[in-house]
């Protein structure tokens, strides 16, 4: 008979524990929230599916759902492709090849919070550079605190700022793994550039491009800090993304329940994306 | 198919080279002429990989041309050349059928569907591969995936050279002699010039009409596998070739006649030239017997490697082999060796110095 030997569990527990502690015990206690209605006192009424009915049928969540997909599509549109070429045009060996790459670690290294200011400061229309140049040099009326337009273009172009660099670098490193054997065999065969890009550096660059949009995908998705420092989600609710709306509900309001039915609401449509876009994508490579 | 004709080239990787251990090659000066099987033998470091890669046009050589029939093609790239080469790891365009694959070279050459099928196909039943053709090229087995690169070499049928380096290093032992087999049988049946490059003198003396023997940057011996044998132009050839390799003695010439430990050798014939320098014997395990008198010698390792038996001596502190059949000496005895006569060479400075005998 095979001896069991139970101590196994003894080198599981350390990571259950941790992963109870800053994942699972929280999240129940989201879970608690949003079935329950509280005025206070530690006093709970129970109020079962309502607030997630509620948060699925609000026109306010449907409107910051809608802006939050535009913001994730539009910069994933912009930061993929544009990682790509970056990666593309940087040099392959030599002296600039660590130039390049610290120049694109760069604004990653920039606390979030301090993104936001730099790009308030350097667009706003008076003094920012950018704002100032826009505005008093070439004519054209640029605020973002006015102008819808204006806050949205903003918002992109510093997430585009501020992560493309992921895109690069992902990007990068799977284009150096390519031997040297595959670009001389496919000058042999005759090649054109565009060939090589779609049959050789794409593909070998696939892995690689699948983190870095599930990457990019899922901070953007959760994004909060750096909108909410550059436009604080206006002018308006023009730039009110999912996650500058629940703090709102949350704190703001201190509607505990329904902001917790819509964390769980929000956390679902991330992991199902994620997982829908992760599987569509490995399911080649399974078989 | 065409012949090609290297001539005075020489290829640095420095920009400036001064010296002659800068150049990766040194004054190459060969023909391999059309539909020939060669083989480019050399250790790690000697440059057959370079100068492969300057016939396919991948690089382009410091000194000296590259005719093709004649014409010069040292500046053409390499789609221009119409040359075909398989690496060393298989490169298959993972996205594609294995179809597309063999497809690939010709449709950017913009030929018609029709052609493009019909070449496939027959170059898909050589290979034996005709099962495969549906399959996406990325789940194949190493030496499926190696077929499918020698295929998109073979699948032109007007390329003038196929060059292969070192294309079965990542291909399992049982399968190495299948391909190779494979190999010999594609160049007879396309009969285009193929150039394959090794390290392994097996698959060099297997596949090749015709053995370049190449050491840092230089041809040592053009010749076919029996000849680099059995009269190896060097003493790198014939330690390089043969398994053990030749036994090269230092030996002392005095009025034609070659000492060596004291002992006078019988050589195959006279001496070329005056012989100033490093003078060698050098002799195959293969000719060396032992016997009642000879060379005495002292057993120091045997080894039994199947079929036949490899016994290591010691006279006066030199190693010399002997392969013999038959009952093997142990280690320690004392023994007579015997050098065949007509397989006695002596090298001057590393060179053949011998002619045999009533040649000269």
């Amino acid at each position: 008979m095979k001896t069991e030997n139970q101590k196994a569990w003894f080198f599981v527990l350390p990571v259950l524990l941790l992963v109870a502690f800053n994942a699972l015990i929280p999240m129940m206690t989201v879970v608690n929230y949003s079935v329950q209605e509280t005025f206070g006192d530690n006093v709970f009424f129970w109020e079962g599916l309502n607030w997630f009915q509620q948060i699925l049928r609000s026109e306010r969540f449907h409107a910051a759902l809608g802006r939050q997909f535009m913001f994730t599509g539009l910069i994933l549109i912009i930061e993929i492709p544009l990682g790509i070429a970056i990666a593309l045009s940087m040099p392959r060996k030599g002296f600039w090849v660590p130039v390049c790459l610290v120049l694109m670690a760069l604004p990653m290294l920039i606390p979030w919070n301090v993104v936001g200011a730099m790009w308030n400061i350097f667009t706003l229309p008076d003094i920012g550079l950018l704002g100032y140049f826009l505005n008093h040099v070439l004519g054209i009326s640029y605020d973002m605190t006015q102008d819808p337009v204006a806050a949205w273009i903003t918002i992109v172009t510093m997430d585009v700022w501020h992560w493309t660099s992921l895109v690069v670098l992902l990007s990068y490193a799977g284009l150096v793994s390519i031997p040297d054997a595959y670009y001389q065999a496919a000058k042999i065969d005759g090649a054109s550039n565009w060939s090589v890009f779609r049959f050789i550096q794409l593909p070998k660059m696939k892995t690689v491009l699948t983190i870095a949009i599930l990457l990019r995908f899922m901070d953007s998705f959760n994004i909060y800090t750096e909108p909410f420092v550059l436009t604080g989600g206006g002018p308006g609710n023009s730039t009110t993304l999912l996650s500058i709306d629940l703090v709102k509900i949350a704190l703001g309001q201190f509607d505990l329940g329904p902001a917790a039915a819509m964390s769980l609401i929000y956390f679902a449509i991330t992991l199902l994306v994620s997982w829908l876009f992760y599987t569509l994508m490995t399911k080649d490579d399974l078989n | 198919m065409a012949k090609i004709t290297l001539s005075k080239l020489r290829h640095s990787y420095y920009p400036n080279p001064s010296q002659p251990s800068d150049y990766a090659l040194k004054e190459i000066d060969l023909d391999w002429n059309d539909g020939g099987a060669y083989a480019l033998l050399g250790p790690s470091g000697c440059g057959k990989s370079t100068l492969l890669n300057i016939i396919s046009g991948l690089l382009v050589p410091s000194e000296g041309k590259i005719l093709f029939d004649g014409q010069d093609v040292t500046e053409l790239t390499p789609d221009k050349r119409n040359i075909a080469q398989v690496f060393q790891f298989p490169v298959i365009y993972d996205t594609m059928t294995v179809y597309d694959n063999l497809a690939f070279p010709l449709r950017n050459r913009g030929r018609d569907e029709e052609i493009v099928r019909e070449r496939v196909m027959a170059i898909a039943e050589m290979l034996e591969v005709t099962d495969m053709l549906d399959h996406k090229a990325a789940g194949l087995s190493p030496d499926n995936k190696q077929k499918i690169s020698m295929g998109r070499g073979l699948v032109r049928e007007d390329v003038n050279v196929v060059m292969f380096d070192e294309p079965l290093t990542v291909i399992d032992p049982h399968l190495k002699w299948k391909l190779r087999s494979k190999l010999k049988e594609l160049h007879q049946r396309v009969k285009a010039t193929m150039i394959y490059v090794t390290h392994d003198q097996t698959e060099a003396l297997t596949f090749a009409d015709q053995v370049v023997v190449m050491q840092l940057g230089e041809i040592v011996q053009i010749g076919t596998p029996v000849e680099l044998f059995e009269r190896p132009a060097h003493t790198f050839v014939g330690h390089f070739i043969g398994s053990p390799g030749m036994n090269v003695m230092p030996c002392d010439l005095s009025g034609g006649q070659a000492l060596f430990a004291g002992h006078p050798v019988a050589l195959e014939g006279p001496v070329r030239g005056n012989a100033n320098g490093t003078t060698e014997i050098g002799i195959r395990p293969e000719f060396v017997s032992l016997a009642e008198s000879g060379l005495p010698a002292t057993v120091t390792k045997v080894s039994d490697v199947g079929r036949h038996i490899v016994v290591e001596c010691s006279v006066d502190g030199h190693k010399v082999s002997a392969v013999i059949e038959g009952d093997a000496p142990s280690k320690g005895d004392a023994v007579h060796l015997n050098f065949r006569q007509d397989q006695t060479r002596l090298y001057v400075d590393g060179w053949l110095a011998t002619e045999p005998e009533g040649t000269s």
